[in-house]
């Protein structure tokens, strides 16, 4: 076991971090309203619509993530129409790559759990924001969409440590997030083990984090149940 | 009962031949993504130049070879945690590598070189032939200095973990805009969807690629040796140690040097070069 190694390559690691926060906190932030949208839309009595979210969320739930990825990277680049329009600006970073195919698969995850979550809301507490004669615009989103919220945040929480993982796919389209960094260290010193383990141990901190959080804003909201 | 009488038959077979066969078994790894020097067919079986060498070195050697794929950026730790005993995959000496694996003397060498897209802005640039970084002098500055020039702001794509990737980053060509990639097939990708300004790797790799693929990628600037690009291509083997397993690899490293000398001065090491490269790659 090389602990010189281990140590020398920390900061560069926690640095590589930066990154993969980035990837992480913007894929969720628009994951999330994509989520919200497909979930509003799952509701839907029109059929044609339901069945698009339901299309939607199908494919990206039942592919992989790394497949996605390289389809959006690797893929579309070779459409040469596509380097030709605007969209190339974007498609050309690896970066913001990325962020589409992650934030695509988040969506999908979330509007089920958000879907799942509207549908557990008991019939009594709507009717009860009718009786009192409140709007029906204003019970979706004084009512529903808190509650909503509320009871999805254990299953939101497991996909946001599940999404942090998963940003580690990113070093397969050449970004040096934490995974990356790891990688190009043990390229130069032909030294997994050591490497990985640092790796892994910042990953598993910024799960700790993470799930104390949630289990923050679970107590903190349970006023609503 | 049928079963039965199988194990059996089998345990016996398994006695006569390790009875029968007391030839050295070993494991060779390659990466079966860098053509010519290795690679796939569609069916998956490896195929390449050092395929092939290998073969014809385990002949000589009367070893009893299989040769197993591993992903580059996994190479030399594979070979250290021994998942196999020798690594075949256009590995060039290094020093850098000397310091965790030892090589056999080298079996093969080409050169590197930069390649873009027909149209590129980079075309025409006025460099020698080719440098080599070992020998120095004023022409190699003067060509380091127009490429430096040149890179200033590009995106050179490369493979993680390669002499390539060590030359770009050693300064010679300034702060070049390095961006690395798993395979040479991911840098091919790149470079052709234009994500990558210019890309540097083997000659062959980008010709063959040329060749395969029909897309009009060329050559630019000089082809480069010695330095940063080590000293041909070996094979790649475990460091020798006391124990009984640092013995075996001591044996393998010799009985390799040996193999390497016979087939060169037999000419199977050109023959297979030249159907393989095009041209006498051999050393």
């Amino acid at each position: 076991m090389d602990f010189d190694l281990m140590i020398t390559s920390f900061p560069k690691l926690l640095g590589a971090t930066v990154i993969t926060l980035k990837l992480l906190s913007a894929s969720l932030f628009f994951g999330l309203f994509l989520g919200l949208f497909f979930a509003i839309l799952r509701l839907n009595k029109n059929i044609f619509i339901n069945k698009f979210a339901y299309v939607y969320s199908y494919v990206f739930r039942g592919t992989p993530l790394l497949v996605q990825i390289f389809i959006i990277y690797f893929g579309l680049g070779q459409i040469e129409y596509l380097r030709s329009t605007f969209l190339w600006a974007v498609l050309k970073e690896p970066y913001w790559c990325a962020i589409i195919a992650f934030t695509l698969n988040t969506g999908a995850y979330t509007s089920e759990i958000l879907r799942s979550a509207f549908q557990t809301i008991k019939p009594g507490i709507i009717e009860a924001g009718k009786s009192l004669g409140i709007s029906n615009k204003i019970i979706f989103y004084k009512i529903q969409i808190p509650i909503a919220i509320r009871q999805s945040l254990p299953a939101y929480g497991n996909e946001i440590i599940l999404m942090m993982k998963g940003t580690s796919l990113a070093s397969t389209v050449t970004l040096m997030d934490l995974t990356g960094v790891a990688k190009y260290i043990i390229s130069t010193t032909f030294k997994p083990i050591e490497v990985f383990i640092v790796a892994g141990g910042i990953y598993l901190f910024m799960t700790f984090i993470i799930h104390n959080v949630i289990k923050y804003l679970e107590k903190k909201y349970s006023f609503l149940q | 009962m049928n079963i039965f009488k199988k194990t059996i038959l089998t345990v016996l077979a398994s006695f006569l031949i390790i009875g029968n066969v007391s030839a050295e078994k070993i494991k060779i790894g390659t990466e079966g993504a860098y053509p010519p020097w290795n690679s796939k067919d569609a069916s998956g079986n490896l195929i390449g130049f050092e395929v092939e060498l290998a073969q014809e070195l385990c002949k000589i050697m009367k070893y009893e070879c299989t040769i197993v794929e591993q992903d580059w950026d996994g190479m030399i730790p594979a070979l250290v945690m021994r998942k196999f005993d020798a690594i075949m995959a256009g590995m060039s000496i290094t020093d850098e590598r000397k310091k965790t694996i030892t090589f056999s003397q080298g079996y093969a060498d080409e050169v590197a070189s930069l390649a873009v897209m027909k149209g590129s802005s980079l075309e025409g640039m006025d460099t020698p032939e080719g440098i080599n970084l070992s020998l120095g002098g004023s022409s190699v500055k003067k060509a380091l200095k127009t490429l430096t020039d040149a890179l200033a702001g590009k995106t050179v794509c490369t493979q993680t973990g390669t002499i390539h990737q060590n030359f770009l980053e050693s300064g010679d060509v300034g702060s070049v805009n390095v961006r690395t990639y798993k395979t040479q097939d991911e840098v091919n990708l790149d470079l052709t969807s234009g994500r990558c300004d210019v890309a540097l790797a083997a000659a062959v790799a980008f010709t063959d690629y040329a060749d395969k693929s029909g897309k009009p990628v060329v050559l630019v600037g000089p082809t480069f040796s010695g330095g940063a690009f080590g000293n041909g291509v070996g094979v790649g083997i475990r460091q020798a140690d006391d124990s009984a397993i640092g013995k075996r690899d001591a044996k393998i490293l010799k009985d390799f040097n040996k193999a390497i000398n016979k087939a060169r001065k037999q000419g199977i090491i050109s023959k297979l070069a030249i159907k393989h490269f095009g041209f006498d790659a051999s050393m």
